[in-house]
């Protein structure tokens, strides 16, 4: 090779289709698994969050309003790019996560794998959560699963980006926007997902992606009264009592998670799905 | 920058067309990338904590809260008329806004829902927003907006006019209006999205204060760019001018744009440095808006309850 100077990188946030700073001008070193410099990332401050949350509350309408065939195209889009981009990300979390590139080319298919199987739920789901519900009256009653609003996800800490999709791709199959807190310590897979969706579809807005500290910005979102959900898996065990608390204030979904991060690899099923939804029941009249 | 005019000059101004023109032709350029560049950099002054609290219940209570749609019914400004009374119910701390600010048809509906309620009815009139009209339709309006009980009247003035040079036909046009107006407040919009200078801006609010305004008003909100911090800081040195010249009191009236309340503390900052901390009330500084209220006391909320609000919890309309 040749003696080459490596461009080093100060990124952004990701928040309503744009790239912007850090309000608070906050930048922090990421570093590989080794300890070495790889990359500065903005450390997010509580009004990024206030920020993301309303580009979140404005992108809702369109992005729950949207057919779900439409929604699924969007993400099926989404998922030929991250396979288009897969060896940056496959560089990236071989380097943030400290695995061979064997194995973090493994994880980099899995993730486009995930964000496929969840691509697919958006325009079935319904059929599985809705329901025809038999009524002793003259109604037709039916049952259809609506999406609850603006999700606050603190991402995992340690799966940066196999664990990013199986906790974001739900939120947005559903129709949920979404506020997520990356890795701290791992933000770059996170970095380049959100330049993913700035380039397939997305609408802006709809996935808003902070770099910092899970635990200084999930309170923020928890006692948000704009934020309808939030999941606390990237948060430190003892913050989620704090979290959940700070949430009771105002009727929020707060996803049970379990203690430590689970095997990401695990085939998924449709409870993270079913949590982002709120089932909707209509009593129509009948004629006689 | 000051434009230091004795009572006997101003006297003079007004005597007739030639001397009007020649006042306000004399009247000193204003050097835009000055005034943009003060207008930005008051605009990164930090307000916090008790400050800010003070300042969002001041910019409330200064609020025109402003329906001026085709759609308008009867009950929407009713609607707005109890909002304007009690902003946030939860919170009965939170101020009542200034005025509710309709068109002259409905007028009578706001003066019955806000009777006795110390909130006042603006009214605008004279063939807003355009004011293309003849003098007889736009007094006419006028008196349709008095008769129904408004206690302030938002005019336009003739841009036509007023870009032709015509500031003589500009001047009795508000005398006039001024007159039908009786007891009513008078706002003076000038539409400043229409002048297309500074220099026009200055003239402008000269013009409304000669011809006896007790409001400077931006716009109407219809036209694009409506108010800005830029245009505001011309027309909040032009009434402090007045003062110093008169010793009389006049307000500004910025509207349309005016949506968060970053912009309205904005605001403020600039009406205490350009013009004085007398002008940092009702009486004498206003916002014509309708959003800006839901975005003020949801950071109301904000301030007192130590979390981010949302729309769900205020009347967001």
């Amino acid at each position: 090779m040749s003696d080459r100077v490596s461009v080093a990188k100060t990124y952004k946030l990701y928040l309503d289709g744009k790239f912007p700073r850090s309000e608070s001008g906050r930048t922090y070193p990421v570093t590989d698994s080794a300890g070495g410099f790889l990359a500065n990332a903005s450390h997010a401050s509580r009004k990024d969050v206030r920020d993301a949350v309303s580009a979140a509350r404005k992108a809702f309408g369109g992005w729950s309003g949207a057919t779900a065939y439409n929604r699924g195209q969007v993400l099926y889009r989404v998922a030929e790019v991250l396979e288009g981009r897969r060896e940056q990300f496959a560089a990236e979390v071989a380097a943030c996560e400290g695995v061979s590139t064997a194995e973090s080319s493994a994880i980099v298919d899995a993730a486009v794998d995930r964000w496929v199987w969840y691509a697919g739920w958006t325009d079935k789901i319904a059929s599985v959560l809705g329901a025809a519900n038999p009524v002793a009256g003259p109604y037709f009653s039916f049952t259809v699963p609506e999406p609850t609003g603006v999700v606050g996800v603190l991402a995992p800490q340690s799966s940066s980006l196999l664990g990013l999709v199986s906790v974001l791709a739900p939120v947005v199959a559903t129709g949920c926007t979404a506020v997520v807190v990356s890795s701290a310590e791992r933000p770059l897979p996170a970095i380049t997902l959100s330049e993913v969706l700035a380039t397939a579809d997305v609408p802006g807005g709809v996935v808003n992606v902070l770099t910092g500290r899970a635990d200084e910005l999930g309170p923020w979102l928890a006692s948000h009264a704009d934020v309808n959900a939030i999941d606390p898996t990237g948060a430190s065990r003892e913050a989620r009592v704090d979290l959940a608390q700070r949430a009771s204030n105002t009727v929020k979904r707060v996803l049970t998670v379990p203690a430590d991060e689970p095997d990401w690899t695990r085939r998924p099923d449709i409870s993270r799905l079913r949590r982002y939804l709120e089932a909707k029941t209509v009593w129509h009249p009948k004629g006689t | 920058m000051a434009t230091a005019s004795s009572p006997a000059e101003l006297t003079d101004a007004t005597r007739d067309e030639t001397s009007l023109s020649r006042f306000l032709q004399g009247l000193p350029g204003v050097d835009q990338v000055g005034v943009e560049a003060r207008a930005a950099s008051l605009g990164t002054r930090s307000i916090k904590k008790a400050a800010k609290l003070w300042a969002i219940d001041t910019a409330i209570s200064m609020v025109d809260l402003t329906t001026l749609e085709g759609a308008d019914t009867r009950g929407k400004v009713r609607s707005l008329a109890a909002k304007a009374r009690r902003p946030d119910p939860d919170r009965p701390d939170a101020p009542p806004v200034a005025a509710v600010c309709v068109y002259p048809d409905l007028a009578a509906t706001a003066v019955e829902a806000l009777d006795g309620t110390g909130v006042g009815v603006a009214s605008v009139a004279t063939a807003f927003p355009s004011g293309r009209s003849s003098r007889e339709v736009k007094l006419a309006d006028v008196a349709l907006a008095v008769e129904a009980g408004a206690t302030e009247v938002d005019m336009v003035i003739d841009r036509g006019a007023f870009l032709e040079g015509r500031y003589g036909y500009v001047f009795d046009e508000i005398r006039a209006v001024k007159q039908a107006c009786g007891d009513a407040h008078l706002k003076v919009i000038i539409e400043t999205g229409e002048l297309a200078t500074y220099d026009n801006v200055r003239r402008a609010s000269w013009l409304g204060l000669l011809a006896g305004g007790d409001f400077i008003k931006t716009s109407t909100g219809k036209v694009s760019p409506a108010a800005t911090l830029p245009v505001t800081h011309v027309m909040l040195q032009a009434v402090r001018d007045w003062y110093d010249a008169t010793g009389q009191l006049r307000g500004v009236k910025p509207a349309g744009g005016i949506r968060s309340t970053k912009d309205a503390l904005r605001y403020l900052v600039a009406v205490h440095e350009v013009a004085g901390e007398e002008w940092l009330t009702p009486e004498l500084f206003r916002f014509g808006a309708s959003s800006l209220l839901n975005d003020l006391l949801l950071q109301r909320r904000t301030q007192h309850d130590g979390h981010y609000s949302g729309p769900d919890y205020v009347a967001v309309d």
